[in-house]
């Protein structure tokens, strides 16, 4: 009962949403009453059940998250590959060094999930540059600190979502990369800007659920992703 | 919510805990109106008097966890201080990033020590410090490039020490996000102070390439480990055909450090 994601929950009837926001007490009084949770799980997965026919599927569970990951990493190499094939004009020496070697980071993210999911890989998805004036300084730097930074609150908002504390490790490691990046990437943008709007009044990085994330991420991907059956807990 | 989940976690060894909750459903009936739209650092705390009000207590693991990262924030964030006041910072973008890096700093240690009380546990407290490191670092308020370089391994090693605990924090949803949420400003440090480094001359990139610091041997130990191009049995150097040279492979993966090793790296640091 915990799969439905916001997205679905938005395209529920009203008095469904009421429902779900007041499941926690009602979970609690069926607890009390002896009854059973089955009926409500029901009742959920038959509202999702034919979504998971559309696009391409992530999976559930840690696979699921994985998938997750590599999809933000297919983007993010895609991007960085045709920054580096062709850089912006004005790119000084540091800028062209710091992005090829961010590019190679990108690469061997995408490549390493590719491996580890083996056969559950989702295929390569196609992306969608359009908006992004890669001749551009200001498009460029800009559409990478946006990707940095989302990146960085997807893997925060996701490592609570793994049941393996290995997997979670390992997010855990290339997380701290994109933090580097997008501290890099704002700095190049504007001085003093390490952390910008991405902490929080407590300063730690804000962090976004993947519904919150595929929604920002969506613009640039054409491949419709179904992240349906993703862990909500 | 994942809230109900941590509940059923408990519910797996402890088939009590609705009737733990039963007594108190006052402060659960609170707790859940509060609603979604709750602020993810009060989360924590509010989690925390709900555990403490079932059971009069919270894991000791992970107050353990909490306390360790509270002793390196007080760390750093007494670095920052002396070195504000002692070190000549040239004014302007340097001066502007250390201040903010010290407030970051300021506010973990109370986002800490709030998360612990409300957990039930008791924050330790600040210690004397030897920032010299037993005479490693005899210029390291004198020195701007001295300074920069212990704040880089500081940092660098508080994204190790962090990445190190997750593991440990994996039965609090909670907690364990907003641990890694910490984890991710102390990188953002680390690299901005690496960028600073690398501006004044210093051979240093914002990530860390091989096992080089660009400091010496002294910190060697904060560094020693980072040089894996293998990550869960899968050669990261040149993958699957792709052009990927082994210090981009080491650089794009941060490696742990446990708990012990975190603790001899800074241990010369406390008086």
């Amino acid at each position: 009962m915990n799969n439905l994601t916001k997205q679905e929950v938005q395209e529920l009837p009203e008095e469904s949403k009421g429902f779900l926001a007041s499941r926690v007490q009602r979970r609690s009084f069926l607890k009390y009453a002896g009854m059973s949770a089955v009926g409500i799980a029901l009742v959920a997965a038959g509202c999702k059940k034919d979504k998971q026919i559309e696009g391409v599927y992530l999976g559930s569970g840690d696979i699921g998250i994985l998938n997750y990951a590599y999809a933000l990493e297919q983007l993010e190499a895609a991007f960085y590959i045709q920054v580096v094939t062709s850089f912006y004009s004005g790119a000084s020496d540091d800028e062209k060094i710091f992005l090829t070697d961010i590019r190679d980071h990108e690469i061997a993210h995408r490549e390493f999930f590719k491996n580890a999911l083996g056969g559950s890989a989702i295929p390569s998805l196609e992306v969608d540059f359009s908006t992004i004036d890669f001749t551009s300084r200001a498009s460029v730097l800009g559409t990478a600190m946006a990707f940095e930074d989302l990146g960085v609150t997807a893997y925060d908002g996701a490592g609570y979502l793994f049941k393996s504390a290995d997997y979670l490790l390992l997010a855990g490691k290339i997380v701290s990369v994109e933090a580097r990046h997008a501290a890099l990437i704002r700095e190049l943008l504007s001085t003093n800007t390490f952390l910008g709007a991405e902490v929080d009044s407590n300063s730690v990085n804000i962090s976004r659920s993947p519904a919150e994330v595929l929604s920002a991420a969506g613009k640039y991907i054409k491949t419709k992703i179904n992240a349906g059956d993703l862990p909500t807990a | 919510m994942n809230l109900i989940n941590i509940i059923e976690e408990i519910e797996k060894v402890d088939s009590d805990v609705y009737e733990r909750f039963s007594p108190r459903r006052k402060a659960m009936k609170s707790f859940f109106n509060m609603g979604s739209k709750i602020a993810l650092a009060a989360i924590p705390l509010s989690l925390g008097s709900m555990f403490k009000k079932a059971y009069g207590q919270t894991p000791t693991g992970i107050l353990d966890v909490l306390n360790f990262a509270l002793t390196l924030e007080h760390l750093e964030y007494n670095f920052y201080l002396k070195g504000c006041a002692k070190v000549g910072i040239p004014a302007g973008c340097d001066s502007e990033s250390i201040k903010t890096i010290r407030m970051d700093e300021a506010k973990h240690v109370k986002f800490l020590e709030t998360v612990i009380k409300s957990l039930g546990g008791t924050p330790v407290k600040e210690a004397k410090y030897d920032f010299t490191a037993k005479g490693t670092f005899p210029d390291v308020f004198t020195n701007y490039a001295t300074f920069l370089a212990v704040a880089q391994a500081f940092e660098d090693t508080g994204v190790r020490a962090y990445k190190g605990q997750a593991g440990n924090l994996i039965s609090s949803n909670e907690v364990l996000t907003a641990a890694l949420q910490i984890h991710s400003v102390e990188a953002r440090h680390a690299s901005h102070i690496r960028w600073m480094r690398q501006q004044m001359g210093v051979d240093v990139k914002p990530w860390i390439t091989g096992k080089e610091s660009g400091i010496g041997a002294a910190v060697q130990a904060s560094y020693d480990g980072e040089e894996l191009d293998t990550q869960a049995g899968i050669l990261i150097t040149n993958i699957n055909g792709k052009d990927i040279p082994y210090e981009a492979a080491t650089e794009c993966f941060d490696e742990p450090l446990t708990k012990e090793q975190v603790v001899a790296i800074v241990t010369p640091f406390f008086a």
